[in-house]
């Protein structure tokens, strides 16, 4: 469903992201990894078409809009509740049936309860949580990942890694990671950026 | 160019009214109207960039831009001169087409401001673009407002029936204009050129390092 | 169908966000009205209306970029416009709804200033105000998407201003025209054209300068 050839990006002189081939198949689940400043990100942004590669081809075999985003950000509007956001996503995203998915996504990721409250006053790992019922409401065939654990707690990370593998049946995965060994029950390819 | 310079002191014939000030017109139009061309081609490759995501129409439109910001600061300056001459003061307000030229400049200025402010990359590329598009759709917008705005300014202190040209009038007219817009045109090449040299020679000393 | 109710949900949510944070609205109210009584002591005695009406608008598109320089501050935090950007919906819908939901906040503080500027100063006419809201949304348009293209730059507070004004200087001739002008309606034809002009401009250039 994606396949890429030679990315590679630079901000001014710097370049961010060198010569990146990847192979994205249905099903699959890749581990992209590397130290600090490798380009994971960046990577990741190409593939959801938020930043243009400076040289390289990227062929997507899948519409934009079916694929998901979990970035460093949670992506949601601070003074509005989850309720406000997802419901304003998922017009835009023209998600069927709203109110029930919006719903459903809430009660899953244990969000119901403080549904009415405003994203300023959520935790980090409440927030990222959101961030995933957000990528998750239109149900897309490729999710894409940057760092999902990374502001969330030891119960908040099991949540994920169990929600993880369910979502890994039926679509492709992209997680940029720093502990792939979380994921290795998935069978995971592995990307090693430098 | 030489030729320019000789037509329009020597041979043309003096205006009777202005005298030798009047000279200066045959620098100050053809120069005016290569800017209003420059400030067009950039607005031009600025439609190409959008249009095909070339990045070397960035390029081009900014040195089209860059060249025309440096042809309109020289349309104020004669401008200015003229005005000195003719009426005794540096700047006036009456003339339409130095005070268009005065918010023209402004606002290149400012298209120069945002090109330093963001990233070199795709972004910067079309943001300035799109701004330079503007630029082209302010020229006779701006132009109208200055017209209109006459009405309230200053109502009607100057009516120019401007005298016709004679023959040699119109062919120093017509040699200088030719002369200017290749002193554009070679200005252009050449600095794209030392540009084009300049990013060659960045990604060669990155390819080698 | 879809183009419209997007608008509408985009505005409504930047609305919404205003009503809660309280960022911009009431800043730009006490600007508006500082700069009015500013201008009382920045008039000459016997300078009479005419300088007022000019004056006025001097005070109506420095209000008009305060709100601009926040008007992306909510999608600026937490990487909102990427969400926005990522969506599938048309992305001139989100210019559009940023261009209402500023156009109702400088109506808003416009609500409160014109009457202030009646009492203190001149009084206004029909084709006066309608050049007012001409004005108001020529502005809002390339307002809000030179705001976005600031908004990627280093010193965007410093930018957006020297960005807007000279392209503010022909609303700034009709406006002025309108108030004070013997033939308003002539002006205010002026405004309606440079309002199609550069609405069109900024909606069709607006997805090129939100993406990397």
């Amino acid at each position: 469903m994606i396949v890429a050839r030679g990315l590679e990006r630079r901000y001014g002189g710097r370049r961010v992201l060198a010569g990146v081939d990847l192979v994205v198949q249905p099903d699959d689940v890749v581990l992209v990894t590397g130290p600090n400043g490798s380009g994971k990100t960046t990577l990741l942004r190409i593939l959801a078409g938020l930043v243009a590669p400076t040289r390289g081809e990227l062929e997507l075999a899948i519409d934009r809009s079916r694929i998901g985003f979990v970035g460093h950000e949670p992506l949601v509007y601070r003074e509005l509740t989850a309720l406000e956001n997802l419901d304003l996503f998922g017009r835009l995203y023209r998600v069927p049936e709203r109110r029930e998915r919006i719903g459903m996504l809430l009660e899953r990721f244990g969000l119901w309860d403080v549904r009415a409250v405003r994203v300023s006053e959520y935790s980090r790992g409440m927030a990222q949580r959101l961030a995933l019922c957000r990528a998750l409401l239109h149900d897309p065939d490729l999710l894409l990942l940057d760092e999902p654990h990374a502001s969330l707690d030891a119960a908040g990370a099991a949540l994920l890694d169990e929600e993880l593998a369910r979502l890994a049946r039926g679509r492709a995965l992209v997680v940029a990671t720093h502990e792939p060994e979380r994921l290795s029950a998935l069978a995971p390819r592995r990307l090693a950026l430098t | 160019m030489g030729l320019a310079v000789v037509l329009a002191l020597l041979v043309a014939p003096e205006d009777a009214d202005q005298g030798i000030s009047q000279r200066i017109f045959y620098l100050h139009v053809p120069v005016a109207l290569t800017a209003y061309f420059c400030f067009g081609l950039g607005a031009w490759k600025a439609l190409r960039l959008l249009s095909t995501g070339e990045q070397r129409y960035d390029l081009e439109s900014y040195v089209a831009i860059h060249q025309g910001t440096i042809f309109g600061s020289l349309t104020l300056i004669t401008g200015s001169i003229w005005a000195k001459a003719s009426w005794g003061v540096w700047w006036t307000w009456s003339s339409n087409q130095l005070v268009l030229f005065l918010v023209l400049f402004l606002f290149y200025c400012a298209y120069f401001m945002l090109r330093f402010s963001i990233e070199d990359g795709p972004r910067r590329a079309r943001s300035s673009a799109v701004y330079a598009l503007f630029g082209v759709a302010l020229i006779p917008v701006s132009f109208l407002a200055i017209r209109l705005a006459e009405d309230f300014i200053h109502p009607t202190v100057f009516t120019r029936e401007g005298p016709q040209m004679t023959g040699t009038m119109f062919l120093a007219f017509c040699v200088a204009w030719v002369a200017v817009t290749l002193l554009a045109y070679v200005l252009y090449r050449v600095e794209l050129a030392g540009k084009r040299l300049d990013i060659a020679l960045r990604e060669l000393r990155e390819a080698t390092s | 169908m879809t183009y419209v109710s997007d608008v509408v949900a985009l505005t409504r949510k930047d609305l919404r966000v205003e009503l809660r944070a309280r960022d911009t609205l009431p800043a730009m109210l006490l600007f508006v009205l500082s700069t009015l009584v500013v201008f009382h002591f920045a008039l000459p005695a016997g300078t009479g209306a005419t300088a007022a009406y000019g004056l006025l608008w001097v005070a109506i598109v420095f209000t008009a970029l305060l709100g601009l320089s926040r008007a992306w501050v909510p999608e600026a935090e937490h990487g909102v416009l990427d969400g926005l950007v990522l969506a599938p919906c048309d992305r001139s819908a989100i210019w559009l709804g940023k261009t209402l939901a500023t156009l109702a906040f400088l109506l808003a503080a416009q609500v409160v200033a014109l009457p202030a500027f009646v009492l203190f100063f001149a009084p206004l006419d029909a084709t006066a105000l309608a050049g007012v809201l001409l004005a108001d949304v020529g502005i809002c348009a390339i307002g809000s998407l030179l705001a976005a293209m600031a908004a990627a730059g280093r010193a965007r507070e410093l930018l957006l201003p020297l960005l807007v004004l000279p392209l503010a200087i022909p609303l700034v001739v009709g406006g002025v025209g309108s108030a004070v002008s013997d033939d308003g309606g002539r002006f205010l034809l002026f405004l309606l054209l440079y309002d199609g002009v550069f609405a069109v401009l900024s909606w069709a250039s607006f997805e090129y300068v939100i993406t990397e």
